[in-house]
């Protein structure tokens, strides 16, 4: 089975006075095994039209994460808004399971308060229903925590639409001149925010564990360094402009590590910098390209990418207390050319880039079997990263010769476009849970 | 670099200045060549000669030096330099040799396939190949810089080889000559 659900949601941002956006959200495979569920517009009573869609948000939400197909609004049997206006025999028609209905009105002092039922269709019957009060401001975000109740209801599994990404955007201008910018936005690419630019490449922003800050490489020097900024504040500090390469930051699941690539001793390694002690560790020893490293969830081993076997493959080298303990294990057979892994949030697999000839495209790798799922089917993909549910992987890809956002489901059943409008996206990072 | 401009336009400015005292001298022929006019009065025959050469005394600016070549382009995934790039960046390290003050960024660069953080070591690697020719060729150590971007900053737009073998590249980048 093939669906292909196109939904063009027009949504003039928020307060900030941005400009109108348009978001293509385009899930163009794998809808099987999805469960059918139905989304009914909101009711709204308010004198001028709401910023946001709360109902489509969601919708694009659950159908992002795979397990979920949306009914087409043209394929709704009616718009019920209250419980009571449900005909659930007109519903089980229609095939969906559960039947999502709302209600936006406004809050007295100001704001909105978003109310909405989860129904579950063949049963009927109420899972659940909310009220949450919400500014313009909130609206996208209060949709996010909306999908994410229902994702936790009807899946068992905690939802991560209510998560941030950071990524880098590259723009040119009609001079030629090039501006980079590191941003963070929502789940979904909406709500931009812009915490750094740039006329020289900024590179491999890392989330923190906590979510607080993000370290990333920037040329702003004439030259790679890392950098950590406060995401809140936007404060940073440089915490590493050695001779050569400085890049690839990854946090230590306790936050106080940073493992990085220098270039210092002559070449790409790997070390391990203690941030409170500025003390580094030099955890590499090869001639080769050893670098992209990245922490298992229990702080216990590193993975990076090294072409010491002749190509790029994945190594492991096992930790403890932020040394290494023993020789690096290569984890990656299949494939010519594999690259810039992740770890899933329960340390069992890796979101990996995998390369045949000229195609370039997104894999996932059960570690202890070492077999190799193949998610993607475009040819210049690069730059997964999980989701913290592990459910999903955001990654970017090239289309039309720009570079996009796109979100997979960790077992590949659907892909969505994040096209939101500016420049060349690339390598986007989903943050942890905010803690 | 900065210095060899300077020349430049101190070399232009000499012609004009020698045109300009030539027009006063004979103003009834304004619209003469000052190559032309130069022949007709001694004290000006430098400058138009050396105008009409339009070439400023250093060989990284003649075309017909091989010092003129100073990018120099790689495989896929590979630092290995070509054998006719060889001879070309021991042209560069002989003249560094011979120019103390001179030197030299290598700015190392890669296609846009594969990782990007994979990439940068990949530059470096590739400049640092060019690098390691120059110091054999005589280059002192300490003329020269090696700095990389990997794929961030790509000579050519596309997503295909027409592009891609124009960006996995080494580029030399010269300064106080």
């Amino acid at each position: 089975m093939r669906t292909i659900l196109r939904i063009l949601l027009v949504a003039a941002l928020c307060s900030t006075g941005t400009a109108q956006a348009v978001l293509n959200i385009e899930i163009t495979e794998g809808m099987e095994g999805a469960l059918p569920v139905a989304v009914v517009p909101f009711a709204w009573t308010g004198a001028t039209p709401l910023p946001h869609d709360v109902a489509a948000v969601v919708s694009a939400d659950l159908a992002r994460s795979g397990r979920f197909a949306p009914l087409a609004l043209d394929r709704l049997p009616a718009r019920p808004t209250q419980t009571a206006q449900v005909d659930y025999a007109a519903w089980r028609s229609t095939g969906a399971e559960s039947l999502v209905i709302g209600r936006v009105r406004p809050r007295e002092g100001g704001g909105f308060m978003v109310e909405f039922q989860l129904l579950d269709v063949p049963r009927s019957q109420q899972l659940l229903g909310y009220s949450i009060p919400a500014t313009a401001n909130q609206l996208r975000r209060v949709a996010h925590q909306i999908s994410d109740i229902i994702y936790e209801k009807l899946t068992g599994e905690r939802g991560a639409f209510d998560t941030n990404i950071s990524y880098v955007t590259e723009e040119r201008g009609a001079d030629g001149k090039r501006t980079y910018r590191l941003a963070v936005a929502d789940s979904d690419a909406y709500n931009e925010q812009i915490i750094l630019t740039s006329a020289q490449p900024i590179m491999s922003p890392a989330w923190s564990p906590d979510g607080r800050r993000l370290a990333y490489v920037s040329f702003e020097e004439g030259r790679s360094g890392v950098y950590v900024q406060e995401v809140a504040s936007g404060k940073r500090e440089k915490v590493a402009s050695y001779q050569g390469i400085n890049s690839a930051p990854a946090w230590s699941p306790d936050g106080r590590h940073l493992a990085l690539t220098l270039s210092r001793d002559g070449n790409p390694e790997v070390y391990v910098l203690e941030l409170a002690s500025s003390r580094l560790t030099r955890v590499t020893e090869n001639w080769a390209i050893d670098t992209e490293p990245a922490w298992s969830p229990d702080g216990r081993a590193l993975v990076f990418t090294s072409d010491r076997g002749g190509r790029p493959q994945i190594y492991r080298l096992s930790m403890s207390g932020g040394m290494p303990a023993g020789a690096p294990e290569r984890l990656t057979f299949e494939g010519a050319y594999n690259a810039r892994a992740r770890y899933s949030p329960d340390g069992r697999r890796l979101a990996l880039l995998t390369g045949e000839g000229n195609r370039f495209r997104i894999g996932v790798m059960d570690i202890e079997t070492g077999n190799l799922r193949v998610l993607t089917e475009s040819r210049l993909d690069e730059s997964p990263s999980f989701s913290p549910n592990g459910a999903m992987i955001i990654y970017a890809t090239e289309i039309r010769g720009r570079g996009v956002l796109e979100a997979v489901a960790a077992d590949g059943r659907a892909h969505q476009r994040l096209g939101l409008s500016r420049g060349d996206v690339r390598e986007p990072a989903w943050s942890p849970y905010f803690k | 670099m900065k210095k060899l401009m300077a020349i430049l336009v101190l070399l232009s400015g000499v012609g004009l200045f020698a045109g300009c005292a030539q027009q006063q001298t004979t103003p009834t022929e304004p619209t003469e060549a000052p190559g032309a006019a130069a022949e007709q009065a001694p004290g000006a025959e430098a400058a138009g000669a050396e105008t009409e050469r339009g070439f400023a005394g250093s060989p990284l600016e003649d075309p017909q030096s091989p010092l003129s070549k100073r990018v120099f382009y790689f495989p896929f995934d590979s630092s290995e330099v070509s054998a006719e790039d060889r001879n070309i960046v021991a042209e560069h390290a002989k003249f560094l040799a011979a120019n103390p003050n001179a030197s030299v960024v290598i700015e190392g660069h890669a296609d846009e396939r594969g990782s990007r953080e994979y990439n940068l070591g990949l530059g470096e690697r590739r400049a640092q190949a060019i690098e390691r020719l120059m110091l054999l060729q005589g280059m002192a150590k300490g003329q020269q810089q090696v700095i990389s971007f990997g794929e961030e900053r790509p000579a050519a737009q596309g997503h295909d080889e027409s592009a891609w073998r124009l960006n996995r590249r080494v580029e030399l980048i010269y300064s106080g000559v």
